[in-house]
Formats: structure tokens, C-alpha cells, sequence
């Protein structure tokens, strides 16, 4: 984890930006929004050496909505997008925010190699089981009966299952958050991003619009009965045995980050023509 | 014994014969000794079994393409060297040295009327320990040409050094072997004499190398890389000597990866760079895109190889032109260029990295299989002064705009780290603050200062390669520029041609290019591409004078001089 400059005077409210949110009337997100902010503020994090990453869709839209630097870029790529800026600017902090269409779908292979390649940084997804700006078509997590437009009747396919993905790809950190709690959910991120390496958050975020239906959740998470391991096996075990919302950290793994050296060299490229020479 | 200023050798065998190693070793050894040359491969999509063929230039003047027909054909085999149809050609004073048991001629070598004579070069291989038959195929090759057995010494202890002292060894008795049986051959051609070159160092390099060479002189310090053929070679130059100047390098599980990692690289202070081919540059349009609206420098090179589709990866063509102009969605201008030779790969990729960093937008940089992989001898590109800079806002900045609207367009991109700056960089249409909007003023004065940084700068002689100022003019671009100068200089005696090839393809220069080709009455416009995209594209951006005449034609034969040479005076007949 990068050095992180105490501000000990910051508080939630200095993380968030004058930009009006473009969510819905009773989205989870705004709750991440302030959990957000409420474990930035937490981690002292300088908004200048803070940079908050995102892809397309609702939760993506979240880094404008910070006062940390932010790229708001194309549908499903900003692990990549991070991935080149942390290992060139490992001074920064570097958080990615997703969801569920984003990073299990189009973002689906960045995540497998995000989670190997082992960085840095920390990756949250905002699970609601459906595309929500595109107005309610299934995503890799929705489950299989859910009628849409897009899918009459149900994918009939089962959810895509991110968490022991992530542990079987290689990510250093999985842990599941819920938005309606954003106390607990902060106090998640900031173990995140305190954790060395590849952090991996999904936190459940209701979309009140095409998911009434996951009003329902906060009557079902449940903190995780057990302390997180550090044995990927056993973590996998439990999270591919529970009822989904069971929400904590779940792993915390010991991989060493992966940071190439930068910098600091003399440039000296007569060293380099040296190869061309005859 | 009639002496030529310039020869040409096509060493062939399967693949894993080691016929390149071998015209490695003859460009490698001749240049040292003062020729000039190029030496061009053309494999097969096989790593093993194979075609395989070196193709060697040697000159005592700098060239820049590739011959007619060869002089001398040596075939350590045969076995799948049909599959080159009319790639490698021979004249009926060719000759071929066919080892009897390397297989049947190729029909196209057999029908030129060539003279074959047989030598064993695997028996011969054979009768010296750890010998092989590529090094004796060298051999001959340096026999005939005139070249000194010494010349070769130091090249085969470099080259083979890590291999042992018993591979050195068995490697320079080949040669030998080979030198003695070429004093029984008649050849009738001698190489003339090398001209003696001055102090100044000389480099034997790819187009591939001084791409890389000219990103980092440029000041890329970061590279995102995913492999695909003809472009690999910048990446795995890159790969050990970005770490040497203190950048780095990320492989990529895609190509949309590598272009999202530049982009966030770019985005982070550090110039970025991708290189890839056509496959990759269709993955990577989406995100260049991105890089136009958010405004990240940047710069892909894109090695152009035959399309569409997965195409002919090893072999050249022209055809990239349209996806590289005209390949983004929405109104995006952008920077696109291409090199004119293997030397060129330097300057313009250099050139495209300070493009993109001052103008803060992607550059395309068109190179291709030839020019790429073509391995030629120069003199040591010297230094130039294009180094990108980026206009950044004060460090005591208030009330920041990423995207202000300025006189020059380019707005100061603040960069994580400074206090005051942050702003979400977004693909979204935004107002000067970065904030996404669909408001019509907005969109408009984003797209308007977008077009004017690229249209208000001065881009200076660089843009373009302007040669003579005949009546007649053969316009030409990237590789083929070499062999549209040889042809002009082949005609010269008999008309004086302009020679014009653009550098900078976008954005377009109207007024240079009117007075580039001020006074000519008739053009022939010179491409590599089965659809005149080239030509598609000049009658799109700026008006031809006078009379239009188009030779084009798909890879993956390369253009010769000698067909531009044709087009010219038949039209002038």
C-alpha cells in the first residue's frame, strides 16, 4: 500500500463534490458515495494523491462526484486504465469503482488478470444484478428467472459468482459490503486500501428502479460469523457455501503486490544505441 | 568480371534451416565492411517446418528497397519455397545454387531461365562437426559476392557467443567450406568496391528498433504491450531497455487492455505508448476515441500488415490508412502519421510522441511489415530536439478547468499530485470543468477547441517529403516512399518527376500541400492497397492538380521500383 499523507483534520464532507448525482431516488450508490467519503476521510487521504477510476454505467459515475481526481472512462476497461497509471505512479492512492455489468461483463477478463497481476489498489464493484442506466436488462450476477425485456422469461443461466473469482485469480483482498450499512462499509474500504496488493470489494447496492425486489436485502445481510482467513482454499469453501449476503472481510491474502522499480535511473541512451551499432 | 553497385541475395529453406541467421550474418559482416544494405524476411505463418527466406540487398549507396529480381538464389532446400509464388524472383542472369537434395526449384524460379548449379550443402554441412548448412550457404554467398572470409569473424563471435566456442567453430569452418566451393563457381556479377564511409558510427537496425529507439528519445516512459506480429519486436526491444531509462513496461491480457494502461499511464504524467497491428488497432478504437475526448496524449503504432481480418500476418500492405483516419465514431480529430523508411521510424515516432504530448490527443503511427522488420544499415541517427512538452497549470492553481477553452485550444492538464487540479477526466461530453453535460454550447465549444489545437499548430517541413519539382509528380506514403524515389531517380535521365510522400496524414495541411504540388500537371498516385485508400483519401482532404493516374494494388508483393518506373512512362508515352 502506498504511504497515505494524514490529514487528520479532513472529514467526510471535504471528499465530496459540489456535482449533483445523476442516481435515482433511493439508490444504494449514494450510500457507497458516502461510505466513500467516510473512509477517505478516515485514511486521511490528500484528494490530490487520490485518483478514482471508473468504466460506464450508474456506479461508474461515481468519481466526478468526489473532490479526488478521477477518470470516468470507457465501458468496462478501468481496471487497465488504473493498472497503467498505479505501477507508473505508485505514490498514488488508486481506487476503481464498478458494477456488476461493468466488471463481471465487458470488464469480465481485466478482472481475472487485475486480480493476478496483484497491484495495488482497490476494486469495488457495486453489485445490483441488473444494468440499470440501460434500463433493467440481466447482468452476470442476476439470477436466472429474472424477466426483462432483453430476457423473456429469464436468462434461465446461473450467476456469475465474483468473489470466488477473485480469490481464484489471484486478488490479495474479498470482501463483501452492503451499501445500506456505510459505517461498516467504509470501515471495509479502509482495510482495502490499507491491504498491500490487489483489494477486492463488492458491495451489494440495491437499484430501487429495476430491482425493487433487493429493498428486501437489508433484512437479509448478515455479518460474516467468522474472521477473515488468509487460506484462499478455505475462504473459497466458505463463501462458495454461504447465502450471499454475508458481509465482512472474507480473505486476506500475503502475495507481494507486484510494483515494478521506476524512476531514478541516469538516462543515458548511449547504452541503449550500443545494440544498433556495427 | 563485371562489377555491380548493387546485389541482391535471397538465401531460402524451411523454417528452422537457419536461412535467416545466415543473411543476418552476410548484411551484418558487409556492412561493417562499408557496403550498405537491407535485409527484408518473409517467413511463413509457421515458427517451425515452414517457408523461410533472407533477402539481402548489399549496395555500395544507402537504399532504401528492396530489388527486382535476385541475382543470386541459394536454396538450402526447397521444400516449401513455392509457397513464395512470385515473391522472389529471378532474372534469366540469376544464378541458383540448389543443393540436389533440397526438393524441386519452385516453378517461378525454374521458368525465369536461370542458370542452377548444384552444390551439396548438406553433405558438406555434414562432413564438419556440429556444421551447418546455412553457414556454408553464407559461405558461398560471400565466395561469389567478394567478400572476405575475415569480415565475417567477428560477426560469427558475436552472434554465437553464447552457443560455445565449439559452435563458433564449426560455424566459420562452414563458411570456409562454403568460400572454397563458391572460387569453382561462375557467378559473372562482383560486388564493386565498398566506398570508404567517414568517423561516424553506423547502425545495423530494424524499423521495429528505431521505433522503439525514437518512443523513449521521445520520452515514453511507459509501454503497454500485448504480442502480435509484425509489431512484437518494438515491444520486446522496449520490454529490457524501458527499465534502463527508468520507465516500465506491462504486458496486457489485450489489446484493449494496453490502450486503456497508456491511457491511464498518460493520465498520470508519464508519455505512453502502444504498439500493435491491424487486429489490435480495430480492439483499440473505442479507447482512442477516449483519449481524444479526455484529452491523454498518447501514441500507437500500428505495423501494418495485409487485411482484413486476421489477413497475412507476416506480410506488408498500405490498407490501415482508412481505420487510422477515419476508424473513430463521433468527430474526433486526431493525429496520424506514418514513416518513410526504416531509418524514418525513429523521427516519426519521436515526433509523433512530442505531437501528442504538446497537442494533448493520440497519434497513429502508421508503419508496416517492410519497413518494420527490414533490418538496414545507416549512419547513427543523431539527436533531435522534439521533446514533448505538457502545458500544466499553475502550481498554485484555484478554480481549475481541465478543458478550458484557450486561444490555442490546448487547455493545461493538471496531473494527480498537484493540489487544485483534480478533475475527472471523462468521455462523456463535458464543459470546461470536466462535469459531463449534453448541453449543445458545450458540446459544440469542446468539439470546435478539439479541432483547433490540431488545425492552429505549426507543424512545420517535417510534414511532408517534397523531392524535385517536375511537371509530373508520384505521390507516395510510408514505405513505398523508397521505392517511388529509386523510380524517380531511375527516370531522371528522361523526365524530371516530383517525388511527394506526406509524413503527417492527419490533420491535413491544405495550403503546404497546394504549394507542395504548386505547378504539377499530372500526378500518379503510388499505394499499397487494393481498395486506393490512399487515394481515397487525398481526393477526400485536398485537390489533385491536373491529371490523376492510380497504380495500386493489395500486399504482399512488395511494389517495385521498377513497376512505379513503368506507370511513369507508359502514361508520359
Amino acid at each position: 500500500m502506498s504511504a497515505i499523507e494524514l490529514h487528520p483534520t479532513c472529514k467526510p464532507g471535504d471528499y465530496k463534490s459540489e456535482v449533483n448525482p445523476i442516481w435515482c431516488p433511493g439508490c444504494g450508490d449514494y450510500h457507497v458515495l458516502m461510505s466513500f467519503t467516510r473512509a477517505f476521510a478516515e485514511l486521511g487521504l490528500a484528494p490530490e494523491n487520490t485518483v478514482v477510476v471508473s468504466g460506464i454505467g450508474c456506479s461508474s459515475r461515481i468519481p466526478a462526484y468526489t473532490t479526488c481526481y478521477g477518470f470516468h472512462g470507457v465501458h468496462g476497461r478501468s481496471l487497465a486504465l488504473a493498472s497503467g497509471l498505479k505501477v507508473t505512479r505508485p505514490d498514488l492512492t488508486v481506487v476503481v469503482a464498478s458494477g456488476d455489468g461493468d466488471g463481471y461483463s465487458i470488464g469480465g477478463n481485466h478482472f481475472l488478470h487485475a486480480c493476478r497481476r496483484n497491484i495495488d489498489m482497490t476494486y469495488v464493484v457495486m453489485d445490483n444484478r441488473v444494468y440499470g442506466m440501460t434500463k433493467g436488462q440481466p447482468s452476470p450476477t442476476t439470477e436466472p428467472d429474472f424477466d426483462t425485456a432483453l430476457s423473456p422469461g429469464g436468462t434461465g443461466l446461473s450467476p456469475f459468482h465474483p468473489l470466488v473469482i477473485a480469490l481464484a485469480s489471484g486478488a490479495n483482498f474479498v470482501a463483501r459490503a452492503f451499501s445500506g450499512a456505510p459505517n461498516e462499509t467504509a470501515s471495509i474500504l479502509v482495510e482495502a486500501v490499507r491491504h498491500p496488493g490487489f483489494s477486492f470489494v463488492e458491495i451489494l447496492s440495491p437499484c430501487v428502479t429495476f430491482r425493487p425486489d433487493e429493498r428486501e436485502w437489508k433484512s437479509l445481510v448478515h455479518a460474516a460469523p467468522v474472521a477473515a482467513t488468509s487460506d484462499p482454499a478455505k475462504a473459497a469453501r466458505r463463501i462458495m457455501t454461504d447465502d450471499g449476503f454475508n458481509i465482512g472481510i472474507l480473505y486476506r491474502g500475503e502475495r507481494r503486490p507486484y510494483q515494478p522499480r521506476i524512476g531514478g535511473q541516469n538516462v543515458d541512451f548511449a547504452d541503449l544505441e550500443k545494440d544498433f551499432e556495427l | 568480371m563485371p562489377e555491380a553497385d548493387s546485389i541482391s541475395i535471397a538465401i531460402l529453406g524451411s523454417g528452422g534451416a537457419g536461412a535467416l541467421t545466415a543473411g543476418n550474418f552476410l548484411l551484418e559482416a558487409a556492412c561493417a565492411a562499408g557496403w550498405h544494405g537491407l535485409l527484408t524476411r518473409t517467413v511463413g505463418p509457421q515458427i517451425r517446418g515452414g517457408e523461410a527466406a533472407a533477402l539481402v540487398r548489399l549496395a555500395t549507396h544507402p537504399i532504401e528497397c528492396m530489388p527486382e529480381r535476385y541475382d543470386l538464389l541459394i536454396g538450402i532446400d526447397w521444400l516449401n519455397a513455392h509457397r513464395f509464388g512470385a515473391e522472389i524472383e529471378a532474372a534469366p542472369h540469376s544464378l541458383v545454387v540448389s543443393d540436389p537434395r533440397g526438393g524441386d526449384l519452385p516453378a517461378t524460379i525454374g521458368r525465369a531461365g536461370a542458370r542452377v548449379i548444384e552444390v551439396p550443402i548438406k553433405e558438406m554441412a555434414k562432413a564438419i562437426p556440429g556444421g551447418r548448412p546455412n553457414m556454408i550457404a553464407l559461405g558461398i554467398a560471400a565466395g561469389l559476392l567478394g567478400l572476405a572470409e575475415e569480415i565475417f569473424t567477428p560477426v560469427i563471435e558475436k552472434r554465437l557467443a553464447d552457443k560455445g566456442a565449439a559452435a563458433v567453430e564449426a560455424s566459420r569452418a562452414g563458411l570456409k567450406a562454403g568460400i572454397d566451393a563458391a572460387a569453382d563457381l561462375d557467378f559473372g556479377l562482383r560486388l564493386s568496391p565498398a566506398k570508404p564511409v567517414g568517423g561516424a558510427k553506423r547502425w545495423l537496425v530494424s524499423g521495429n528498433e528505431t521505433t522503439g529507439l525514437g518512443a523513449l528519445r521521445g520520452g515514453v516512459r511507459f509501454a503497454a504491450a500485448y504480442p502480435i506480429t509484425p509489431a512484437s519486436e518494438i515491444l520486446e526491444w522496449l520490454a529490457p531497455n524501458l527499465p534502463k531509462v527508468g520507465g516500465v513496461l506491462l504486458q496486457a491480457e489485450d489489446e484493449l487492455a494496453a490502450i486503456n494502461m497508456i491511457i491511464g499511464a498518460s493520465y498520470g504524467g508519464t508519455p505512453s505508448l502502444t504498439a500493435t497491428s491491424g487486429p489490435g488497432l480495430s480492439l483499440m478504437m473505442e479507447a482512442l476515441g477516449l483519449a481524444t475526448a479526455s484529452e491523454i496524449p498518447i501514441v500507437v503504432v500500428d505495423v501494418m500488415r495485409a487485411g482484413p481480418s486476421t489477413g497475412i500476418p507476416t506480410k506488408s500492405e498500405q490498407a490501415d490508412l482508412n481505420i487510422a483516419v477515419y476508424g473513430f465514431h463521433g468527430d474526433a480529430p486526431h493525429l496520424v502519421l506514418a514513416p518513410q523508411s526504416v531509418a524514418d521510424c525513429l523521427f516519426t515516432t519521436q515526433w509523433a510522441v512530442y505531437l501528442a504530448e504538446m497537442l494533448q490527443t493520440p497519434a497513429v503511427v502508421l508503419s508496416d511489415q517492410f519497413i518494420g522488420q527490414t533490418v538496414a544499415a545507416m549512419d547513427r541517427l543523431a539527436d533531435i530536439a522534439f521533446i514533448g512538452q505538457r502545458i500544466k497549470p499553475a502550481d498554485n492553481v484555484s478554480a481549475y478547468k481541465r478543458y478550458a477553452v484557450t486561444a490555442s485550444g490546448v487547455s493545461p492538464m493538471a496531473i494527480p499530485g498537484l493540489r487544485g487540479g483534480q478533475y475527472t477526466a471523462d468521455g462523456l461530453t463535458h464543459n470546461e470543468r470536466g462535469t459531463p453535460t449534453s448541453s449543445e454550447g458545450d458540446h459544440r465549444a469542446q468539439l470546435d477547441k478539439r479541432r483547433a489545437k490540431l488545425d492552429q499548430f505549426n507543424y512545420g517541413d517535417h510534414w511532408a517529403t517534397v523531392e524535385g519539382n517536375g511537371e509530373f509528380a508520384v505521390i507516395a506514403w510510408g514505405s513505398l516512399t523508397g521505392a517511388a524515389r529509386e523510380a524517380v531517380a531511375r527516370v531522371r535521365d528522361r523526365l524530371d518527376v516530383r517525388l511527394f510522400a506526406p509524413r503527417l496524414l492527419l490533420p491535413i495541411q491544405p495550403e503546404r500541400f497546394a504549394a507542395a504540388l504548386d505547378g504539377v500537371k499530372h500526378v500518379l498516385v503510388v499505394e499499397q492497397s487494393h481498395g486506393a485508400q490512399f487515394h481515397r483519401y487525398l481526393r477526400a482532404h485536398y485537390d489533385l492538380p491536373g491529371t490523376v493516374r492510380v497504380l495500386n494494388r493489395p500486399g504482399p508483393l512488395p511494389m517495385k521500383p521498377s513497376e512505379i518506373e513503368q506507370a511513369i512512362m507508359e502514361w508520359r508515352s
